[in-house]
């Protein structure tokens, strides 16, 4: 038991007891604790997908995706592309998940030829090629020829805006889709179905020759070569699957957002994400499936607890900065924690 | 040495030579008068060339860039705010601000050292992700903890939250920016004499004397460090760690050593920064000065292991020149100056992405 608890690590018992800590503040309250139930359910259905894209690359031994932000650029690009020529509905919908897969596919292909060439440094090199990318699409969005008016800006007529509304093309298509109320709470129930479906896909797919290959090669290259595995393919082939799961992931969380954000908006995406799944018990060369759920809702039930609590009892939003000291306190710990090999 | 061969090596010279055509566009098509574009870049060389200069030694010492000198600009920050808050301006103040960072960014940049000891060859992640935890501790004291754990006496910094049961505001955070009026241009127009004055008047170009001055101190300082025997033996480290490890150096408390003194020095260079611009972004001015210092440093063709006093000027001068001209010139040849600044920004995070990537495939080859 207790070499269970030091596997666990000291900084996941700290988080896991500070969010106790905000459940018995927000009980003593006498806050509705149902309502924030049902928020935090939400929040898990918004950002599973995402979470779930960095395992792939965890198991195929790239660590963690810190290059997340390229496959949400696609996915990005695929909801903008849909949006201009007004693709609505469940077909706007699928029709912009189609072409964030295609670009995601290519995407995730080049980033893990590069990836090959920068082993050892992977983290590094994917958070800056991840911010240059956020960058360069900044230009992007500013000239590409959009011209729906609901997507660019209504003074000067080009460029997009930052941020745009989902209403009347796909807004909550997923969240509502077999939706149904406990009580007060609308559960999100094709958006959980939507990641249950992701997560079952993911490990079937570990259980397949090519994934069991790509797990082979990201737990001992060595071993893997001798049995015939080809490291360097595999390690393109997980690193193109976390980039699609990454498209698509940003489509669910949008679709429940309300609202596409370009510009900066994907630049620090990748960080409280990586946060979830460390939270959830993961470590740079290993994750299973229960460490993106488990992660996904200790995290986004802190934050969504945080919130209220801070503001009951000072002034001011303390969850932001929560948020920051969590996630980045966990990345730390989990990149200086490493054990030699 | 290197040879007179492997120094026309187009990776030699391919990104400088890049940066140079960029600014000479830049500079061309900004439309400004040369003047304007000379102050401009003397007035961003003189406050920037202290933080990239900071940079040089974990270098030198094979730890990479350090991208947590973030964490020494906090130190920085945090002594402004103290001597603001005491109300002590002009030269003491700086100076005062210089001797209390200096506290803090020893223990910080001692805490770092050991950090990067435990996170060997993660180093610029485990720095950057640090510089980020930091963020959220920085603003967890500033935000929450000013005006309530500790006093803020000037009561016109402080943010107004609501009101006290008794009716007083509630004050509690600093402001979102720092007026630094009483010091600023503390460092920059001191020791200018009569005829020195006279002269910037008549040729129009403002120098700031001083922080010259003290850019040339930290290059020289620099220079010295790497001639003395710590000096060399960070060099024999950034060689070949395991090589000097066996041959008997502390490899450990060198990298400690390395990080506290760039942490140090980031510091201060923070407050020259800071006295140029004459006020503080509290929650901001300090999250980009790594991203800022590293870029400007590795266009002049610096890389992650090999990087000079020279890399710093010229590094600074060509980075705050395409930074200075990209939105005018963005504006000229686009009609859109926003452009300019997505342009400047994806250069900067592009050159360290790619300086980043060359350094890691190089590493393989080594190795393979």
């Amino acid at each position: 038991m207790l070499e269970k608890l030091k596997d666990f690590g000291a900084a996941r018992l700290i988080i896991l007891a500070f969010l106790m800590l905000l459940i018995f503040f927000a009980y003593v309250a006498e806050m509705q604790l149902t309502q924030l139930a049902g928020d935090s359910l939400a929040r898990v259905a918004r950002n599973g997908v995402l979470v779930l894209a960095l395992l792939p690359g965890v198991r195929g031994g790239i660590g963690l995706n810190f290059g997340l932000p390229l496959g949400i650029l696609c996915g990005l690009m695929g909801m903008i592309v849909s949006m201009e020529y007004d693709w609505t509905g469940a077909g706007g919908f699928f029709g912009a998940l189609g072409l964030a897969v295609f670009l995601a596919t290519i995407a995730g292909w080049l980033y893990g030829k590069l990836l090959n060439k920068v082993k050892g440094q992977e983290m590094m090199v994917g958070t800056y090629v991840g911010f240059a990318f956020v960058s360069l699409m900044c230009i992007f969005w500013l000239v590409l020829p959009f011209r729906n008016y609901q997507l660019i800006w209504a003074i000067g007529g080009k460029g997009l805006r930052t941020t745009s509304s989902l209403q009347g093309y796909y807004l909550n298509i997923l969240d509502n889709f077999l939706s149904f109320k406990i009580g007060p709470i609308a559960i999100p129930t094709g958006s959980l179905l939507f990641f249950a479906l992701c997560c079952f896909v993911v490990s079937l797919f570990f259980r397949t020759r090519t994934g069991m290959a790509i797990a082979a090669a990201g737990g001992n290259e060595t071993f893997a070569r001798a049995s015939g595995v080809n490291p360097q393919k595999t390690r393109v082939q997980a690193t193109m699957i976390s980039t699609i799961l990454a498209a698509i992931g940003i489509l669910v969380y949008n679709q429940s957002f309300g609202f596409v954000q370009v510009y900066n908006a994907p630049l620090l995406m990748a960080f409280p994400v990586i946060a979830c799944l460390l939270i959830g018990g993961a470590s740079v060369n290993q994750a299973s499936i229960f460490h993106v759920v488990f992660g996904a809702i200790v995290f986004q039930t802190i934050l969504t607890v945080a919130l209220p609590v801070a503001s009951e009892f000072i002034s001011g939003d303390l969850s932001e900065t929560a948020r920051i000291i969590i996630s980045n306190g966990i990345i730390l710990y989990a990149l200086t924690g490493i054990k030699k090999k | 040495m290197k040879g007179l061969k492997s120094r026309l090596h187009p990776s030699e010279w391919i990104v400088p030579f890049i940066f140079i055509t960029l600014c000479v566009i830049g500079v061309v098509y900004s439309n400004r008068p040369l003047p304007f574009i000379i102050n401009n870049i003397i007035e961003r060389l003189g406050r920037n060339a202290f933080l990239v200069t900071a940079l040089i030694i974990p270098v030198i010492a094979g730890i990479g860039l350090n991208f947590s000198i973030v964490i020494g600009a906090m130190a920085a920050q945090m002594a402004l705010i103290f001597i603001v808050d005491w109300g002590i301006g002009g030269g003491s103040g700086i100076a005062l601000a210089l001797a209390l960072s200096t506290v803090p960014a020893v223990i910080f940049g001692y805490l770092m050292g050991r950090l990067f000891n435990r996170a060997q060859g993660r180093e610029m992640v485990t720095g950057l992700i640090t510089g980020f935890f930091a963020n959220g501790i920085y603003q967890l004291i500033f935000l929450f903890g000013a005006g309530t754990v500790f006093a803020i006496h000037t009561k016109t910094m402080l943010l107004t939250r609501g009101e006290n049961a008794d009716g007083t505001p509630n004050l509690m955070g600093v402001r979102n920016t720092v007026d630094l009026s009483h010091v600023q241009y503390a460092l920059d127009d001191f020791l200018k004499w009569g005829s020195f004055r006279a002269l910037e008047a008549k040729t129009g170009i403002t120098i700031p004397l001083f922080t010259f001055v003290l850019v040339a101190a930290a290059c020289a300082f620099v220079v010295y460090f790497t001639r003395t025997k710590l000096g060399q033996e960070m060099k024999a480290m950034g060689h070949n760690l395991h090589v000097a490890q066996v041959s008997g150096i502390n490899v450990r408390r060198n990298r400690i050593i390395a990080t506290v003194i760039s942490t140090v020095m980031a510091a201060w260079g923070q407050i020259i920064f800071l006295q140029n611009m004459g006020t503080i972004n509290t929650y901001s001015s300090h999250e980009q000065v790594g991203m800022f210092a590293i870029a400007a440093l590795l266009v002049s063709g610096a890389t992650v292991s090999r990087a000079t006093i020279w890399n710093a000027l010229f590094g600074t001068l060509l980075f705050h020149t395409l930074f200075l001209t990209s939105p005018l010139a963005g504006n000229t040849l686009f009609g859109e100056a926003q452009l300019g600044e997505y342009f400047r920004v994806f250069v900067a995070y592009g050159v360290i992405a790619v300086a980043l990537a060359l350094h890691a495939w190089k590493g393989k080859r080594k190795h393979a």
